[in-house]
Parts: structure tokens; sequence; C-alpha cells
């Protein structure tokens, strides 16, 4: 018998507390404890609040950067010499990538991180992450600095991007550090709702309510203030044990949209929310497991089945002749805002004609040896969820030395996007497959002011919860801010009472699939709720569709999902992030009903509106729910510079930073 | 020949996740601990390794044999559908991570 077939009529080998309550108090409470809540509890801690971290996972490895991180955006360090606002200048003029950048990129969340993430890295080395060339292995490569023993990645004039030696084990080391500060942890606790003054919509957040994913015990939590730091919403289009979802996907399966989702039953205002892209869907392999020219492998050269080497272009069509030119800006560019050097972008019309042969390969034989150290080594021994990737590969005797690892074989023409084919990528999975906000710096999520408070009094929000503060750095920089504006606040609130009926009508919704025993089970649930997505709020919409949609997701919400069975707490839990995810379902198909206009920026195309991004439409829509009914709002594009504001971002920063 | 059969629900896909070496794991549950999506629960017999509930939510970050503190005593297994080939560049020898008769490891650890 397999390992399944021998435990299935074993009884729960944890303690069954269902209902049980406990209750905690403390300033400053955290929901979610990866990159993001991390920093937020250590920097809450430092300035002298009491702090409780929820986390569904373990913080010592949760959150999407939990399993490490092999760059660091730092645009303003002591090597480059560039300043924030420098850097803030020119990222103004940055076309749409990038986090920050484009239409509806969110500059103070941009600022923030510009201002920030030299201190975050700094932080971390002071708790213990050698994150520089401290045993000399890179000495006299072109990418160290050799007075800091800094490494850079990417572009090594712009000297930008900083190479993190040991990323894969920076939440150990932040893990020690919430435990130094006296942090309450605790794991295994998922948070299902907000509580609130009088326990109304709209109002106050007091605190909030958990249940522990293998006990099944509930907890009250009371605080002067709460931060939504949960990531962000993930797998609401695509879900599939069996070949596209949790287990093909990079994406941390513990990313349910937790968050958006008691905020929005809150009453809090959410935006963003339409933003979706193409998703990487099912066809992917391990993340950087494979070959590849871009990111982590970047400047990696690629050969074809024969041998023969892929041509490198810069951002102006020419072509790079040498490797170490790949690290350098296109000549007449400034460092670091041209743009990576990259393969040609016919490559798949050449694939087609003959010209390069498939499968193609990673030729790392052909690198410099500090190259081929720094990528294999270096990146892919750190970045996420690629710590295993080295230490497997290398078990089963890959030697980058004298091995050329495979590319993805995919159809000729996701090889579009050369560098990156493993990801999202033309042609390789249908339209209505899709991810919110795609590239984590643009999902949709909590609007937030200056202090990255909501729009709710007690209720703070940093990393991927935000609507623009992904990416690891992103996820860092908040955080961190946010930590010290919750505590500010916090320190200076009074505690209120808990509203008990609002307590009790939370646990009546919590327990309620444990009673059941027919009806559905989580998986359908999941894998139903993404069809409705797919077919009413994938690539092409209209009104009668998103109206169909909502309609669908409420009549699955009263009929289904109120038969939804779990047998043990893990079922609970997936059974909520069930609910979960028909609420932020919910919350997407009235934010694309909301914006009636298309926006190529936004990858939002309204069949009814095809005009791409009217003028009158370039703004940010809010949603949010008020007595139940859904309230559209809108902000400006630089709502953050509008009074009651100050109008330079330097200024604002100031006032809000808390330090 | 076994004589006898059950009636189970399917195989999950994937099947395994996660292999327990039990000569080498003492069931410290270090693996179960570090697990973010509880794919591992601790065998009711102390001291044997962890039973394999839920492979099917594995996310494949390797936690749980980075953080074990017996080398050996588990192995996360990549879905037969994230297998990946390399070619030796002299030869023209093809591997693969799973391969019967594998080439001998390379024993170079990561940077940091």
């Amino acid at each position: 018998m397999s390992s399944y077939e021998e435990t299935i009529a074993l009884e729960w080998p944890y303690p069954v507390n269902y209902g049980k309550e406990t209750e905690v108090s403390c300033d400053v409470l955290i929901l979610g404890g990866g990159i993001a809540g991390s920093h937020a509890a250590i920097e809450a801690a430092k300035k002298g609040a009491k702090v409780v971290v929820l986390e569904k996972g373990n913080v010592k490895t949760s959150g999407s950067g939990g399993t490490g991180v092999d760059h660091w955006m730092c645009a303003c360090n002591p090597v480059n010499k560039v300043t924030a606002e420098e850097m803030f200048k020119r990222r103004q003029a940055r076309p749409s990538r990038g986090p920050g950048g484009g239409l509806y990129g969110l500059r103070h969340l941009m600022y923030i991180s510009l201002k920030e993430s030299w201190n975050a890295l700094m932080d971390l080395e002071k708790m213990g992450l050698e994150f520089r060339d401290v045993n000399d292995e890179f000495k006299g490569a072109p990418f160290r600095d050799e007075e800091t023993k800094i490494m850079f990645a990417y572009d090594y004039a712009a000297k930008s991007t900083i190479r993190i030696r040991g990323g894969a084990f920076i939440k150990p080391v932040m893990y020690e550090e919430m435990k130094r500060l006296g942090v309450t942890i605790h794991n295994r606790v998922m948070a299902t709702s907000l509580l609130t003054e009088g326990g109304m919509q709209g109002e106050k957040v007091v605190g909030a309510t958990g249940v522990n994913v293998r006990t099944g015990e509930f907890y009250i939590f009371k605080a002067k203030a709460t931060v939504l730091s949960t990531g962000q919403f993930l797998h609401m289009w695509v879900f599939s044990t069996e070949l596209a979802g949790s287990n093909a996907e990079h994406d941390d399966p513990n990313c349910s949209g937790g968050a958006c989702a008691i905020a929005w039953r809150a009453g809090a205002e959410l935006t963003l929310m339409e933003n979706s892209e193409p998703s990487g869907g099912g066809f992917r392999y391990p993340s950087y497991g494979v070959g590849l020219a871009g990111n982590t492998w970047y400047p990696c050269t690629l050969v074809d089945a024969n041998g023969k080497e892929i041509p490198w272009v810069d951002r102006e069509g020419n072509f790079v002749k040498t490797i170490s030119e790949r690290t350098l800006p296109t000549p007449g560019q400034r460092g670091g805002m041209g743009g990576r050097a990259r393969l040609i972008p016919d490559l798949p019309e050449r694939i087609k004609k003959g010209e390069f042969a498939l499968p193609l390969f990673a030729d790392l034989p052909n690198m410099p040896e500090h190259e081929r150290r720094a990528i294999w080594g270096l990146m892919v021994g750190n970045e996420g969820k690629t710590r295993i990737i080295y230490k497997q590969y290398s078990e089963a005797g890959f030697d980058p030395d004298k091995d050329l690892l495979q590319a993805s074989v995919f159809m000729p023409e996701a090889a579009r996007r050369g560098d990156y084919w493993q990801m999202a990528s033309p042609g390789t999975q249908p339209p209505q497959w899709r991810s919110g906000g795609g590239p984590a710096w643009r999902g949709g999520g909590l609007v937030v002011d200056w202090n990255l408070k909501t729009s709710l009094e007690g209720l703070y929000a940093g990393g991927n919860s935000v609507a623009g503060a992904g990416g690891h750095v992103g996820a860092a920089s908040s955080g961190r801010y946010v930590g010290r504006n919750a505590a500010e606040y916090a320190l200076k609130a009074k505690q209120t009472v808990l509203n008990r009926k609002q307590v009790e009508k939370e646990k009546a919704r919590v327990y309620a699939p444990i009673n059941r025993e027919n009806g559905i089970g989580w998986k359908e649930l999941h894998a139903g709720i993404c069809r409705m997505m797919q077919d009413y709020c994938g690539k092409d919409k209209n009104e009668t569709l998103l109206n169909r949609g909502l309609w669908w997701l409420n009549s699955i919400h009263e009929s289904e999902a109120s038969k939804a069975y779990a047998r043990n707490p893990h079922e609970l839990k997936k059974t909520l992030e069930c609910f979960a995810r028909l609420t932020v379902g919910e919350a997407i198909l009235n934010a694309s009903l909301a914006r009636k206009a298309s926006s190529r920026s936004l990858h939002f195309n309204r069949m009814d509106y095809p005009e791409m991004d009217p003028p009158e439409w370039n703004k940010y829509v809010t949603i949010h729910l008020e007595n139940g009914k859904v309230k559209v709002g809108e902000l400006p594009l630089n709502y953050w510079l509008q009074p009651p504001n100050a109008l330079t971002y330097e200024e604002n920063y100031r006032k809000h930073c808390c330090v | 020949m076994k004589k006898k059969a059950y009636m189970v629900h399917n195989p999950l896909t994937p099947s395994k996740a996660v292999e327990f070496d039990p000569e080498i794991c003492t069931g410290c549950n270090a693996c179960v601990e570090v697990c973010r999506m509880d794919v591992m629960i601790p065998n009711p017999e102390k001291g044997k390794p962890p039973i394999v509930l839920y492979p099917d939510e594995c996310y494949f970050c390797g936690d749980c044999e980075i953080y074990c503190p017996l080398p050996g005593a588990n192995k996360m297994v990549f879905p037969l559908n994230q297998r990946v080939g390399w070619k030796r560049k002299e030869t023209g020898e093809y591997f693969r991570a799973g391969m019967k008769n594998p080439p001998p490891p390379n024993k170079r650890p990561a940077v940091g």
C-alpha cells in the first residue's frame, strides 16, 4: 500500500480543538509572517510595541519570499552613490514594466522602496545575513566592488541590483531576530476575519479572528493596530494539482488572497483588482531549474541542439558580441535605465525556419568561471525554490563546468520572450488562464496612504497585500515602513472592546464545514471557482459576462459552498481559503464592472468599451462595501501628492517614515 | 504474490512529493515543522518517518530536505512532469535527475 492508503483511516495526529477559544491582546497584530510581515514585526517591536504575528505556515520558512532571494533591487547604495531622489527621477521616465513604472505604477510605494531597500539589507546583515563576498570567492570579478565586497547583478556599470549570498536563508535569520525582540509568533494560524468597532462594516479595526490549521482551535486577537501582509491572491483562474496549479507553478499555494477577502468584508477600499495578466499556467518547469538566459540566469549563453549560439542584441537591436558586453548598458544609455541586452527577438521565426534546432541549452561551460559560479552557485543556489534545484541536480551529477542544461521545450512561439520563457509567454496557455496582477508589484490590493494605512482606522497593509508593493524588496521595504507606522499609531491608541456578536457570527461561518459530511470537497470547489473566473472574467470581458460571473459566484456561495465539508483542520483551512477566493472573485468582478474602459497597462479588455486607455479613465478605480453594498470610487493617478498630502515625495516620506 | 486487494481512492498526483529512508530518519519531524503546506504529518508511531498525507499540495520548495538534520533521511521528489535533462558538452551524453545509472554526484556546495 502507498502511504496515502495506509493513512486514510488513521485518526488525525494533532489534538482536535474545534471551537476552543484563545484570546490574545497586543499593540500590533500582523496577519501573515512572510517577508513583509517579518520586517514589520521587527520594526514594530524595535519601537517598543507588543507584537503578535499570525502565520499559516511556519515563520521560519514561510511566505512567497521564504524560500530565498538571489538579487536585491537596491538602486541607492554606497557603491553607486545614486540618491533615492535621482533614481526616482530616472524611474519616472521608465516604460511600463518594473516597480512603480507605467500608467498605474504606485509611485509613493516605489519611493518608499527606494528609500528603504538598502536599510532593509543593512538590517538583515546586522541580524546575521552575510550577503557580501565575505570569503573572497569572487575576488576580481567584474561584478564585485573590491572595497565593500558587494556583488552586483545584471548591469555591472549601474550597480543598482545586489546579488544576495545566503539569500536562501533570510527567513531563519529574521525568525531568530523576532524571537530575540520578544515577538509572539502563532504558527499554523490563519486569519479568518477582521473585527471592527461595534462589529460594523467600515468601522475602526480592533483585531482579528484566526483558526489553527492543525488543531482547529479558534483565536481572538485584540489589537490597537492590525497589519495585513498575507501576500497576493494566486490561483484564482487556474487550479489543478494534476497539471497546473499548486504543484507546477512557482507561486505559493498559501496565497489565497486572505488579506483582500477579510479587508473587503470589513469595508476597506481595494484598487487595481481588475488588473490581470496571462498566467504561466501549468506548462512550466521548476523555475530557474531549466536553462535560461534571463533573471537568475542572466547573462548565460544559450545554444541550440547543435551547439550553435543564439545571438544577443541590445535594446537598440545591435548585436552584442561579447559576454561582458551583455552586462554593460547599451552605448549612449544611462546605466540601468536602457534595459538589459537580450536574445534576438525573432528567435521563434528563426527556429521555425530551421536556423536554430530545438531543444536549446544553457551553455554554462561557455561562461567565464566567475559568471558560471555566480549563475549556478550564487543565484540558483539562493533564489526562491532553487536551493533544492542546486542540491538535487548536483547530487544527480549535473556539473556546470561540463554540462549544458536544457531549456523548456515549448512551441517555437514561446521563445518570443526568449530570455525568460518558462513564465507567461504568448501561446503557451489559453488566454482565459489569468493571474491577478501578473508581475507582483502591479497586482490589485488594498488602497494605502503615506502611512500605509488602509481606508479603515487601525488597519495597515504591507507587501503584496497592497496594490503595488510586491516583489521581495517591495515586501521588505513596505514591511519595515508599515511596521513603524502601525507601532506609532498603536502606542498612542486605546484598546477597544470587541463585539461578541461579530465573534459568534464568524465562529459559525468558520466551523460550518466540519459539521457536514457530504456535499463538495475543497478541491472541486476551488476548481469550480476558477472555471467561473475563466469563463466570465477571462481575457475579453463585457458587462453581461461580468454580471453573469457575479451571479455564478453568488450562486456557488449559496449552494455548493454552503455544503462544503471539511474532515479535519487541514481540510477546514483549504475550504476557508475557497471561501476567501469566492470573496476575492467577487471583488475582481466588481472592479472589472466598475472600469468601463479598456486599458493596455492593466491588460484589461472590455469588448463593450474597446477604446484603449481613454484619458478620462486614467485613474484608479476603487471599490469597497458599505452596509453590504458595493460602492465604486476613484482616485487620481497621483493621489499621494494631492491634499492633504504634501506636494513632494521627499516631504511626504519625511513626515510619515517614523524614523 | 499478494493475496489481498483494497478499495481505495486513486493515487494522488504527484504520488510522492517526499520520500523517506526509514533506516536514517529518526522521526524528529523537523521537515513537518518547516513545511508550509503540511504535506506531511507526524507518524503516530514515535521514531518513525512522517506520513506524506498531502503530496498533491506540495510547493516543491525542498525545505523538508534542506532543513533535515540527517542527510539522506528524506528527499523531495519532483513530479515526473517536472524533470529536466542536460547534455555533457564534450561527449554529447544526455542525463537527467532520476535516471538509472546516473553520473557521479557533483560535490561542490552552493555559495553562502
